[in-house]
């Protein structure tokens, strides 16, 4: 079937099984790999990318449910050269170790700002509870969100 | 993991839908936010050969004021129920335990018919239905039907909806002076429930309703006859695991499952003031 999306302000359009998960359409046949597939039973968050804005997990989501809509990954986050504010505070505040979860924590923490603009620390956390990190280096990555909440502010 | 082949069709309103399943039976699978059907396909533990999306159809999205109750849309989002403001004011059990589904990502996607169809013991809706006394109402090809929801769960993954039926509206009765509790057990953030209650208390009557205590979602009945016989929580709490036949796996056993019903009985009913 014919899917066209949306990705990064760039449209697509490819021909795909139905059962083609967007993770893998996104991935494989548009070839932005910045999103990374983790557990791929939508436990660990690797793989958020936004649909119309909204954080989602698109190892659960079938490209063709995405037909016609709005789609950003990491890798049209920033500016050119300019990083997002989120990326940015996570480089200042060294909110990564192996950087596997970065992408999906970054989306999903872009996504959590959005609706709740000067979380709580604890908001924070339970607003990126849908997202592993295997090194277990939260900590920074909650002062990230924090600190870029504190900057857009 | 990837879904084993099917045909894809999109549905652009909700008799093209029942058109779709009246073709297909029991082959088609109906595919709201997905974010129940499709984990099991990718575990090829579904294998629909038809799916049919009805993830399109917006008029099924929709939380209404109808009087003496709220009328919820079977294709709102959990995103939605959580933060409208009629659902916390009228309804806020449901708007509570609705921001424990999954994880925002989930919820972004998550329908509650969908949560509700999928008929999952472990899901945390289906026992705010149960304790609130929801209506639910299904369309199929000989029209409309209202099925109070404790007629609604037939077995594991099974409810009384017809091959050829689609759950359209979920009608909850607005409880603005209703107390309630929610109580759910796990051991990680976004894990289902290995035990969870759902509580609410309003001009004497109550509603408890436990996830993953069977092989459906089940009515405390015993608690909430204690209660109406003047029992405290304390006490009445005792009666949470009768007549419940829960699971075992490997978060927990039965005996296990059954002291948490009862621990987390006592503390839904003492937060909705009993």
């Amino acid at each position: 079937m014919e899917v066209t999306v949306t990705i990064n302000g760039d449209s697509h359009t490819h021909d795909v099984e139905p059962r083609t998960l967007l993770v893998h359409y996104i991935r494989d046949v548009v070839g932005l790999t910045g999103t990374n597939i983790g557990c791929d039973t939508s436990s660990c968050g690797a793989c958020t990318i936004h649909v119309n804005g909204e954080s989602v997990k698109s190892c659960t989501m079938l490209a063709a449910q995405a037909d016609g809509q709005d789609l950003l990954t990491i890798e049209g986050l920033a500016n050119g050269d300019v990083l997002h504010p989120m990326q940015e505070s996570f480089r200042q505040c060294h909110a990564l170790q192996c950087g596997y979860c970065t992408p999906g924590m970054v989306m999903a923490a872009v996504s959590l700002l959005d609706e709740n603009p000067s979380p709580t620390e604890r908001e924070v956390r339970i607003g990126l509870e849908g997202n592993l990190c295997r090194c277990t280096g939260y900590h920074n990555i909650v002062k990230a969100v924090l600190h870029c909440a504190e900057a857009s502010s | 993991m990837i879904p084993a082949a099917f045909d894809y069709i999109r549905a652009g309103s909700a008799e093209e839908a029942l058109a779709a399943l009246a073709e297909h039976g029991d082959e088609a699978k109906l595919l709201a936010g997905g974010h129940s059907l499709l984990p099991l396909m990718k575990l090829r533990l579904a294998t629909p050969a038809v799916l049919v999306d009805i993830g399109r159809l917006d008029d099924l999205s929709y939380i209404n004021d109808a009087g003496d109750h709220l009328a919820i849309g079977a294709l709102t989002r959990h995103r939605d129920v959580e933060t409208s403001e009629l659902v916390r004011s009228q309804a806020g059990l449901l708007a509570e335990a609705t921001s424990h589904v999954g994880d925002p990502q989930v919820r972004h996607r998550g329908t509650i018919g969908g949560s509700i169809a999928h008929g999952d013991p472990a899901s945390d809706l289906p026992s705010v239905m149960l304790a609130m006394r929801a209506t639910l109402v299904a369309r199929g090809p000989g029209g409309e039907r209202e099925i109070a929801v404790d007629d609604f769960f037939t077995g594991f993954l099974e409810t009384c909806l017809g091959d050829d039926e689609l759950l359209t509206e979920i009608r909850l009765p607005k409880m603005p002076d209703a107390t309630w509790g929610f109580q759910k057990f796990n051991r990680r953030a976004q894990d289902w429930a290995i035990v969870g209650v759902s509580a609410i208390v309003a001009n004497g009557n109550s509603g408890v309703g436990l996830v993953n205590m069977d092989s459906t979602p089940v009515r405390a009945a015993g608690v909430e006859a204690a209660l109406a016989g003047g029992a405290s929580a304390t006490d009445a709490a005792e009666a949470a695991a009768e007549g419940a036949n829960p699971p075992s796996d490997l978060n927990a056993g039965p005996e296990y499952r059954e002291h948490l019903a009862r621990v987390l009985t006592r503390r839904a009913l003492e937060a909705a003031g009993r």
